[in-house]
């Protein structure tokens, strides 16, 4: 082994920057290194982003042309444009899944021991993986719509700049579904629990909305918890917006469904960002 | 280099630090010693600022770990019982990775994690994923990380726990080089002998307090050193052989032992085992060979033993006053058993 002075090099900055710019610019380049890093583990499986893909694409040929075959639009249209968007929310909700086994396998493997034990801005790591997750799922997502254009022939029908505030609203979900599962990843022992704590309940309640199929047909009881689940006002609004086939909306989020996603999407920021936060202040791996 | 005082710490009910005092000196290595749960890795995350300790005060590199954290994590390294490494990225990728977030330029970054994997062995591997590497590879990769900014003080919780034993010489080998250059060094360990190999001083802790705590010669010297252990053939072997060891102690001046030297023998009758201090390392054994070869007693083993970290437990945690409690078995136990009752951590 070579000796090497390993005294020397690297003369960090001995102590954090004490103006407020200083701490800005602090938290955002650390931000942009974790970010740099989701980035990279991206390139060293790019096959992530196809297996991104393989579900939803199930769940649009499984829908499309299955189950479809026997769903009536009570207002009439081709279900296969109405289903599109219920499948971008789908993906879009799901994000939390992969941020939630992220997060945990980099709490299991101390690697967020590591980072708290470095002098990285508190909110940065949290802050960088959810905007590289966000662009990872945004990449997911536009590659849906090459596909429901390819195998569902889906089209958005709206003008331009309101097929963008349809994707852009879905981003807003999708990034405050991130948090969500930021949270609960800092919470679960490895991988497979958080996949557990967050796919268990998420997915059947992708199915408790409009995504699928029109609310018309639900039992009374059931009627209400989809009619105000926050997913069901998404896939509203992104109907809206790509001009796609909806149903008659009887509750008032989904009567207001760009307010109404716009609210949940803000709220569940509000809720999930400090308490994440938080949490990782304190999380030590197990 | 490394202060602590009265530091306390609890997880719901259990309380894992229960008043842990701490001084280390620069330049020096302390092995934290005590076995699963006694409260080690609560310590080493009290003192890197991942957790806030509910009590007492303590100061590594002249920064408070509470007040003052984030000019302190700029000047410690520490490696968790985990490879905390990302598996999917390369070794130097990693490396520059955490260079990046203690905000060294890209190039210096760059260069150091160059440096640093020529240093541990790596530089073949640096461009191959982590997920490829050996154990060794990944531990030593995982220590590389933290010495990206040469910090004065490195905490290292059981660095060799997972290694093979040649690993783990090597990666001695290593501290002792990174401590010769002057880095303060402390490090927890389940095992006496690392504790005794690497240590200058050694701090037993249990149940969340220390149980002892001094250079590692005189604690050896306090929990009597090497031992010789004898297997002997027959029950009836044993009984004599007892008689013929007791009259070779004391016929020893230097072994004399006072008015009860039964205190120091230990006596496993189901097993036929004679264990007693071998005050004299190898000078004991050959005599106590001899004598009973002499006596032509049938041994099926003989051998200089180290003490399990068992019995260093039961000679600083029971007072000298109090009678040598529990079966002979009890000093069987080989191997670190947890003791600790109720403990979290780790």
């Amino acid at each position: 082994m070579t000796v090497l002075d390993t005294r020397t090099p690297a003369a960090p900055p001995a102590a954090p920057p004490s103006t407020t710019a200083g701490r800005l610019r602090w938290v955002l380049l650390d931000a942009l290194t974790i970010a740099g890093r989701t980035f990279a583990r991206l390139r060293a499986q790019p096959g992530e982003i196809v297996g991104f893909l393989v579900f939803p694409v199930i769940m649009t040929v499984l829908f499309g042309y299955v189950f479809g075959s026997a769903i009536r639009l009570p207002g009439g249209g081709d279900y296969r444009n109405y289903l599109m968007p219920g499948i971008f929310m789908q993906v879009m909700a799901l994000s939390a899944v992969a941020s939630a086994t992220a997060v945990a396998e980099d709490m299991a493997l101390g690697i967020i021991d590591r980072f708290r034990a470095q002098p990285i801005a508190r909110s940065a790591v949290l802050a960088g993986r959810s905007v590289a997750d966000l662009s990872m799922h945004l990449l997911t997502l536009a590659s849906m719509a090459v596909c429901g254009v390819l195998i569902a022939g889906w089209r958005p029908h709206g003008t331009p700049l309101e097929a963008l505030a349809g994707f852009g609203l879905l981003a807003l979900f999708g990034y405050a579904m991130i948090w969500v599962g930021t949270y609960i990843g800092l919470f679960v022992k490895n991988g497979a629990q958080a996949d557990a704590a967050t796919f268990g309940w998420l997915f059947p309640m992708t199915f408790l909305a409009n995504a699928f199929v029109p609310l018309e047909g639900l039992p009374g009881w059931l009627r209400p918890i989809a009619d105000w689940n926050p997913m069901s006002a998404v896939v509203s609004a992104a109907r809206l917006l790509f001009g796609n086939p909806g149903s008659a909306a009887a509750s008032w989020p989904l009567r207001h469904p760009v307010i109404a996603t716009l609210c949940w999407s803000l709220l569940i920021l509000a809720v999930f960002v400090p308490l994440a936060v938080r949490r990782y202040r304190t999380a030590t791996s197990r | 280099m490394i202060y602590a005082e009265g530091i306390r710490k609890r997880y719901g009910p259990a309380e894992a630090l229960r008043g842990v005092d701490l001084e280390v000196p620069a330049g020096t290595v302390c092995g934290l010693l005590g076995p699963n749960g006694a409260g080690k890795t609560t310590m080493v995350r009290v003192l890197t600022t991942l957790l806030r300790p509910d009590g007492g005060t303590a100061r590594v590199a002249g920064c408070d770990v509470v007040r003052d954290a984030d000019r302190l994590r700029y000047r410690i390294g520490l490696a968790g019982q985990h490879a905390a490494v990302d598996e999917l990225l390369t070794g130097h990728r990693n490396l520059v990775l955490f260079g990046r977030l203690y905000h060294l330029p890209r190039r210096t970054a760059r260069l150091r994690a160059d440096e640093l994997l020529e240093r541990f062995g790596l530089a073949d591997v640096a461009d191959r994923p982590v997920k490829t590497y050996s154990g060794g590879m990944r531990r030593r990769l995982d220590l590389a990380a933290s010495l990206i900014v040469s910090p004065p003080v490195l905490f290292l919780d059981e660095p060799t726990t997972v290694l093979d034993p040649r690993s783990r010489l090597a990666l001695w080998d290593m501290l002792r080089e990174l401590v010769s250059e002057g880095t303060t060094l402390l490090l927890t360990t389940q095992y006496l002998d690392e504790a005794d190999h690497l240590a200058d001083q050694i701090v037993v802790i249990d149940s969340g307090r220390v149980a002892a705590s001094g250079p590692s010669s005189e604690l050896k010297a306090r929990i009597g050193g090497d031992r010789v252990s004898v297997v002997f053939r027959e029950a009836a072997d044993l009984a004599e052989g007892v008689q013929v060891i007791r009259a070779v102690l004391q016929g020893d001046p230097e072994h004399r032992l006072g008015d009860e030297p039964d205190d120091r023998l230990e006596i496993d009758r189901a097993e036929h085992r004679l264990t007693l201090p071998a005050e004299h390392g190898a000078a004991s054994l050959i005599k106590i060979a001899a004598a009973l070869d002499g006596a032509g007693i049938a041994v099926e083993d003989l051998g200089l033993r180290r003490p399990t970290l068992d019995e260093v437990f039961l000679q600083l945690t029971t007072r000298p006053d109090a009678p040598e409690g529990g079966g002979p078995d009890r000093h069987e136990a080989g191997g670190p058993t947890g003791r600790a009752e109720g403990m979290t951590a780790a």
